[in-house]
């Protein structure tokens, strides 16, 4: 249940982090349709959370400790909706490039999510 | 061009305090536009760095001393920075450089001893490798900080 959640926030984080790249790219600041991808996205990540503390709940541990699991967790619900905000005060082509770098950076987050996770990592 | 047919009206139009305003703008502006991609990125390594090195620092100190205290400092150099650039104005603006010189300083150091002395470094810092764990953001962003920085500074006139 988990790592699919993983793959398809990671994905979708991914394609928000390419669409908001274009737009900075074609010079234009983000627009109802880029918030309501960000909205999509913050979903997922709330989705991720509840799955992730009810497992934790059920008994499952993290192999890095519930401390980071859960921190990690919060991080990557947090992420979108910061740079949202943040593209609201730019309204600019700078705005989209900071909801692309937010995105990007949560992408990385579910691959560190899910070493934490599962251990597979360091 | 529009921007120099605004500042040849200026001085007709306006009184002499606005234009001095317009002057000043850069120097507030070093957060904003460009800089609040900036801000973002400083403000994200600062919670990376903070978190990790606290959680390091508070759980297993004794096995990697060194690493763990140079990813504190780190966090240090990366919220100095993300605070001035949220502040702006002159003096933030020079504090702001002076972090970015530091971080580029620390990168580059930290970044040799680990590839010339791995034994001191049984665990990763930020800077380790040259922040080649962290894509080498941690390499680039003070680079680019520093460009950032001198083009905000204000006109000699």
């Amino acid at each position: 249940m988990f790592t699919p959640l993983t793959v398809a926030l990671g994905v979708a984080a991914l394609a928000l982090a390419a669409w908001c790249g274009f737009a900075a790219y074609r010079d234009q600041p983000t627009k109802d349709w880029h918030f309501i991808g960000m909205a999509v996205v913050t979903v997922l990540a709330l989705v991720q959370l509840v799955v992730g503390v009810v497992a934790l709940a059920g008994g499952q541990e993290a192999d890095e400790g519930t401390l980071v699991f859960v921190s990690y967790l919060l991080g990557c619900a947090a992420a979108i909706p910061a740079v949202a905000f943040l593209s609201l005060a730019e309204r600019t082509r700078w705005g989209s490039a900071t909801v692309a770098a937010g995105a990007f950076v949560l992408a990385v987050l579910q691959v560190r999510l899910h070493d934490v996770w599962s251990g597979t990592g360091a | 061009m529009p921007e120099r047919t605004r500042r040849d009206a200026a001085p007709a139009g306006r009184p002499a305090w606005a234009r001095e305003s317009d002057a000043a703008r850069p120097r507030a502006g070093i957060g904003t536009g460009p800089g609040r991609l900036l801000v973002t990125l400083y403000a994200i390594f600062t919670i990376g760095a903070t978190s990790r090195s606290a959680y390091q620092i508070a759980t297993r100190f004794d096995e990697a001393p060194l690493p763990y205290l140079l990813s504190a400092l780190a966090a240090a150099v990366y919220a100095g920075i993300t605070v001035a650039l949220v502040r702006g104005g002159e003096a933030a603006r020079r504090t702001a450089l002076a972090g970015c010189v530091t971080e580029l300083v620390g990168v580059l150091a930290v970044g040799t001893w680990s590839v010339l002395d791995p034994v001191a470094f049984p665990d990763t810092t930020v800077w380790s490798t040259y922040g080649m764990g962290y894509l080498f953001i941690p390499l680039v962003l003070p680079v680019v900080g520093l460009l950032w920085l001198r083009r905000a500074e204000p006109a000699a006139d």
